[in-house]
């Protein structure tokens, strides 16, 4: 592609990007929201988030994968724990790219 | 216990900083990202103006880089489009589940709130938001922060992506899986949102493998938010 429909192109997925983002949160503050669809959306928060990280951790390849060898998932275990103890992102994020990294260190897989 | 609301609490008294703070997990996670994206566009031959115009207009990753797949792959501009509309219309959710916490912002404001919307920032907002943290000056400080790491990251890969070779020995890979484990954690404070985390998780995960990438996100959390529903509304009921 020539890098003028490049950029062309960038405009466009930028539009289409941004009209999700920016729709609901424009529109729906004015009405009044019924309790029932509050519910609902205090709800999604916890669905968007496991909805993307499940696959990442389970598919390997686009393939499922319970294996042992599958680290990330593994990996998971003590890191989700490190989470519920300290509450803290910053502590977790580097707990579990040091078991990752360690367990790709001393682990031949 | 000291968590994060206390630790930033503590540094809150006129700093102009906590929410760049605040935005360092996400950085962390975004600089490695973008430098993937970075330097796979630049062996799509994509010019280094142009990578970093897609992650300055579009900023939302995966997207990106299916975009850069498929012009690799010689894929038209609305196919393009039209993906990426579908990868991304997932925010559409994360944007209707901020709104309520965003009554009392002007218009002009959730238009630019709205351009900085991600997965990993809507994640952190929710956590914020609903542990009553809502100041305007917090939110945009994380979202600019974590934005202009992106582009850090994709101007990094696309100058020296060539000098290096594996991000993997770093388990740079896993920054955000491990960011999201974090931010989950935090947020599940009830049997209803661990029967809707695992409802989502589950259903995302056998929509993806049996086909369904980019509608996978969308539809999980759909199903699984209104079974959530369901159960809170049953369950009130039958205690009223």
């Amino acid at each position: 592609m020539d890098q003028t429909i490049i950029l062309l192109t960038t405009l466009g997925m930028s539009v289409v990007t941004y009209l999700p983002r920016a729709l609901p949160m424009l529109f729906l503050p004015d009405r009044h929201v019924s309790p029932v669809v509050k519910t609902w959306l205090k709800l999604v928060p916890v669905a968007i988030l496991t909805a993307l990280l499940v696959p990442s951790l389970i598919l390997v390849d686009e393939r499922i994968s319970l294996r042992w060898d599958n680290l990330f998932l593994w990996a998971a275990v003590p890191t989700a724990y490190i989470a519920w103890r300290t509450r803290s992102l910053l502590i977790t994020l580097l707990f579990g790219m040091g078991i990752v990294a360690l367990a790709r260190l001393f682990i031949p897989l | 216990m000291i968590d994060d609301t206390q630790r930033e609490n503590k540094i809150r008294n006129n700093t102009w900083y906590a929410g760049i703070i605040a935005a360092i997990p996400i950085v962390i996670g975004y600089l490695p990202i973008g430098f993937a994206f970075g330097v796979i566009a630049n062996k799509a031959n994509i010019s280094i103006a142009n990578i970093l115009g897609m992650s300055l207009l579009v900023y939302a990753g995966s997207s990106q880089l299916i975009a850069v797949g498929m012009i690799a792959a010689e894929g038209t501009p609305m196919g393009v489009v039209f993906t990426t509309f579908i990868v991304n219309l997932r925010h559409l959710l994360m944007s209707a589940a901020l709104s309520p916490y965003l009554k009392n912002w002007r218009k002009s404001r959730l238009a630019l709130f709205a351009f900085q919307l991600t997965d990993e920032s809507f994640a952190l907002h929710s956590a914020r938001f609903s542990s009553g943290r809502i100041q305007v000056a917090d939110a945009f400080t994380i979202n600019v922060t974590a934005h202009f790491a992106w582009m850090m990251g994709s101007l990094l890969g696309a100058i020296a992506g060539h000098l290096v070779r594996d991000i993997k020995p770093w388990a740079l890979d896993y920054t955000l899986p491990a960011l999201f484990i974090a931010l989950l954690v935090v947020q599940i404070n009830s049997k209803v949102e661990l029967l809707v985390a695992l409802i989502a998780g589950l259903s995302s995960l056998i929509l993806r493998s049996s086909g369904y990438l980019g509608w996978n996100i969308i539809t999980a959390a759909v199903i699984a938010a209104t079974i959530g529903l369901g159960i809170e509304l049953w369950t009130k009921r039958s205690s009223s």
